[in-house]
């Protein structure tokens, strides 16, 4: 069943802008989306990923009504988002990574029982999510702590958990593990990946990390300048960006670059060498082939960054 | 409607309750509200130590303006009076969270940071309308002038509050300039319009009605001939003049929310 | 060097909100002509009320425009942006820096004032010199007497908010005791009404008061009603309180120093 359709989606704003030599500020209309066409399943998890201002914000913006777009269609749950923003909102929960719609002041509990009586959520089904969602984000504890001394990843939690209260059929995060250490980023991605297995919410985020996605999108949408350059699985995106890891290796000595199937020796500093090989292959086979010619103190794996695949992508001619 | 605001009222009392985290300031706040509303009485009496009367109205006469317009503004103030904030919720991105919320999008923007102080506005200005009412020659046609007259001042200041806010949804900056309308509109109500050049008074009766928010029902109440000679049947068409603005303001919000640009790509 | 480039920055700061600055101008502009009608009327029953003939009282609204941002009267400045560091705890940094807290703030304060002067005090004055007949400094001379009383008020007036900034250290929220100071001030300095137009008893005390250097003393020299010797009893009396307030600030702040809240830390 279709949740999310988008035609031919454009938003455009007008922006003034000082031209070089001239001294007058110029109005001009830029397209910060343009041309989207997708859709989207009940169930799906989705990862909507792109440089900064490539529009993924501006997308989400008009997929949940706060932005009106100048032209083209969106269906979001059977209805238009901008005419219909209210109803829409109580079927879907937003969290945009970097503000908080908790109240600063007050315990966490305040926020959420407000959330119950203005989106009259049913006072026993209530309960029993927020019994449920304290349990699984490990808030129990700071239920009486006022927002202001929770820590970024506590707030973060406190953050998704009012935005699932109401039971919302979609969930969309903007960068929500932006700032968030290690830890509280793969419980996160736990909860998340639970919370789509066990209720069947429709996920769409959109963010900077990679793993976020590896971790739970079985499809990515890729925008770039406002437009939609890549639809499909994390895997096949790495094989049309040609993207690579990186092995960092620390050696015990200096010794020649290493030669060893499945990599390539990218660069060498003094013990260190770095070793690039294919995204979607295992670093395990490597590590093992390494570890058996060689005196390796340390290793660590770097991931591609977003901007590099996605700069790949465009250098490549398109394949098929 | 009623959803409306049971949704305002339990917002606000959150808001309430928060500000309760720093008990001295909110009492002192609540003392120095009401304090500060009350100086521009204050400032009217003293001026009436040097003079009998002000552009031929006795003090229990410019008294009963002044509660009069009082009200009409402490009750838009009190509910809506946050909306002048627009363009800093815009800028802080709280718009683009409460536009998520399933609560009309006016009704949480005025509800914002609601505080109790904002009764002292309205209490001052009950006190003096109080005091100023017992000078009043009153009679049941009068009477119900009057409460007409609250009515329709608070909805036309109202209207203002929200009309000019939604200038801020095209420049989040010059908010201020609002507030030459709408306390600038309060504060020229305090005074009988007869201070003023006729082609201001024709100003605020046919450009921007704020006569209507006490002058005209209070030549009525008072018994007074217009002293312009504009027809009598002004008097009793402050709730027609509400009724316009509300429109103007409904329509006016409704373009701003639809021209929204939000922050940021 | 240092405290110049502070102000210099802050005064850019200032400068970049131009919207802002534009609808300043015109309410403060509006408010000073509901006013000035207002007491065209009161001198007109009463022609030396005060000891102000109809030109003074005209001229005393719109330098009350003028001064209301330059001053501060309603509060703001560089004290609002040090409540703000108190209460996220960045303020250690400040107390780390190897300059004293004070002189920094003062010279940013000093930089929004000239800002401030320059744009809100002297734009509404202007607007105010074409609609209305106003008195203007005798000769030379008194402009520069003018010209250096009011940067004199500015440091009164900065230390006085500096004063209520400080307590957010004991109090967490300043908005309170700044809420109060604003009473204080909207009265004191002659804003509501003239100083001089208060019954005998209250206007003695009000002229001995800090916020009479706000706009009263100033306007006076403007007015040419502080001449020759008596300029420097004025000079003497606005140095005196910001002698006496800049030492409380500094011992505020010494005891501030000692317990130093970091908000969450």
């Amino acid at each position: 069943m279709t949740l999310i359709q988008v035609t031919d989606l454009r938003r455009t704003f007008e922006v003034r802008r000082k031209e070089e030599g001239s001294r007058r500020r110029h109005r001009v209309e830029v397209e910060a989306v343009r041309d989207l066409t997708f859709e989207i399943a009940a169930g799906e998890m989705v990862g909507y990923i792109g440089p900064n201002g490539a529009g993924k914000s501006t997308t989400i913006k008009m997929l949940t009504g706060i932005l009106v777009p100048t032209s083209g269609h969106i269906r979001v749950a059977g209805v238009d988002p901008s005419r219909n923003r209210t109803a829409l909102a109580r079927r879907i929960g937003v969290v945009f990574g970097q503000r908080t719609s908790l109240w600063w002041d007050l315990p966490l509990r305040d926020s959420f029982d407000l959330l119950q009586k203005i989106y009259r959520t049913d006072p026993a089904r209530h309960r029993a999510n927020l019994a449920e969602f304290l349990e699984l984000l490990d808030l129990g504890e700071l239920l009486d702590t006022p927002v202001r001394q929770l820590s970024l990843g506590q707030r973060m939690r406190g953050d998704i958990a009012a935005a699932l209260l109401h039971d919302p059929e979609i969930l969309y995060l903007d960068e929500p593990t932006i700032g968030l250490d290690v830890i509280s980023k793969g419980r996160l991605r736990e909860f998340l990946r639970s919370l789509n297995r066990e209720r069947d919410t429709t996920l769409m985020l959109t963010t900077h990390d990679l793993q976020d996605i590896e971790a739970l999108c079985d499809r990515v949408i890729v925008i770039d300048h406002g437009t939609q350059v890549y639809d499909g699985t994390l895997a096949g995106l790495h094989e049309r960006g040609g993207s690579t890891r990186t092995l960092v290796v620390d050696l015990v000595d200096e010794v020649a670059p290493i030669l060893i199937a499945g990599a390539e020796t990218r660069r060498v500093e003094g013990p260190r060498q770095w070793l690039s090989f294919p995204a979607d292959a295992s670093a395990a086979p490597l590590v093992a082939a390494l570890a058996s010619s060689y005196d390796v103190a340390d290793l660590s794996i770097q991931e591609p960054d977003i901007e590099d695949v996605i700069r790949e992508l465009y250098s490549r001619p398109p394949a098929g | 409607m009623v959803d409306a605001a049971v949704a305002y009222y339990r917002i606000g009392s959150l808001w309430v309750r928060a500000s309760m985290a720093y008990p001295a300031s909110f009492w002192m706040m609540a003392v120095g509200s009401f304090l500060m509303t009350g100086l521009d009485f204050v400032g009217i009496w003293i001026l009436f130590g040097n003079v009998d009367d002000l552009g031929g109205f006795s003090l229990t006469e410019i008294g009963f303006l002044y509660g009069a317009t009082g009200l009409g503004i402490a009750f838009a103030d009190l509910f809506v009076g946050r909306v002048e904030r627009l363009g800093q919720m815009i800028r802080f991105g709280r718009l683009d969270t409460m536009m998520t919320k399933p609560v009309p999008l006016l009704v949480q923007v005025c509800a914002d940071e609601f505080a109790l102080r904002r009764f002292a506005r309205v209490f001052q200005a009950t006190i003096v309308f109080t005091w100023a009412a017992t000078y009043v020659d009153w009679t049941l046609p009068r009477a119900l002038v009057a409460v007409e007259m609250v009515v329709s001042g608070s909805l036309i200041f109202f209207s203002l509050f929200i009309s000019l806010a939604c200038i801020q949804f095209w420049t989040a900056d010059s908010s201020e300039a609002a507030n030459a309308f709408t306390y600038g509109g309060n504060t020229v109500t305090q005074f009988p319009l007869t201070v003023f050049p006729s082609e201001i008074v024709k100003a605020l009766t046919f450009v921007v009605p704020i006569a209507f928010v006490n002058w005209y029902p209070a030549l009525f109440i008072l018994g007074r001939e217009d002293p312009f000679g504009l027809p009598s049947a002004l008097q009793l068409a402050s709730p027609v003049a509400a009724a316009v603005m509300l429109a103007v303001s409904a329509l006016v919000w409704r373009t701003g929310v639809r021209h929204y640009r939000s922050t940021g790509s | 060097m240092l405290h110049t480039a502070v102000a210099s920055r802050s005064f850019r700061r200032y400068s970049t909100y131009v919207g802002a600055t534009l609808a300043g101008i015109f309410t403060n502009s509006v408010f000073g002509a509901i006013m000035c009608f207002v007491y065209i009327e009161v001198w007109a029953a009463n022609p030396d009320a005060g000891g102000y003939d109809v030109t003074d009282a005209v001229t005393y609204v719109w330098l009350g425009q003028a001064m209301i941002m330059t001053v501060a009267v309603w509060g703001g400045g560089s004290p609002d942006d040090l409540a703000a560091r108190i209460k996220s705890g960045d303020v250690v940094i400040d107390f780390y820096r190897p300059v004293g807290i004070l002189g920094w703030y003062l010279a940013a304060d000093l930089g929004r004032a000239a800002y401030h002067l320059l744009t809100r005090g002297l734009a509404p004055t202007l607007v105010g010199g074409l609609l209305f007949d106003l008195r203007y400094p005798a000769d030379a001379l008194t402009w520069l007497l003018f010209a250096i009383a009011v940067p004199l008020a500015v440091v009164v007036s900065f230390a006085l908010r500096m004063l209520a900034s400080l307590t957010a250290f004991w109090l967490l929220d300043d908005v309170g005791p700044r809420t109060l100071l604003g009473f204080a001030a909207l009265f004191f300095s002659g804003l509501t009404v003239p100083l001089v137009l208060l019954p005998s008893l209250l206007r003695d005390v009000a002229l001995a008061l800090p916020w009479a250097t706000f706009l009263q003393v100033p306007a006076d020299i403007w007015l040419g009603k502080t001449t020759g010797l008596e300029v420097l009893g004025a000079y003497a009396f606005i140095v005196a309180w910001a002698v006496v307030l800049l030492g409380a600030c500094a011992l505020v702040l010494q005891r501030a120093e000692r317990r130093v809240v970091v908000q969450g830390g």
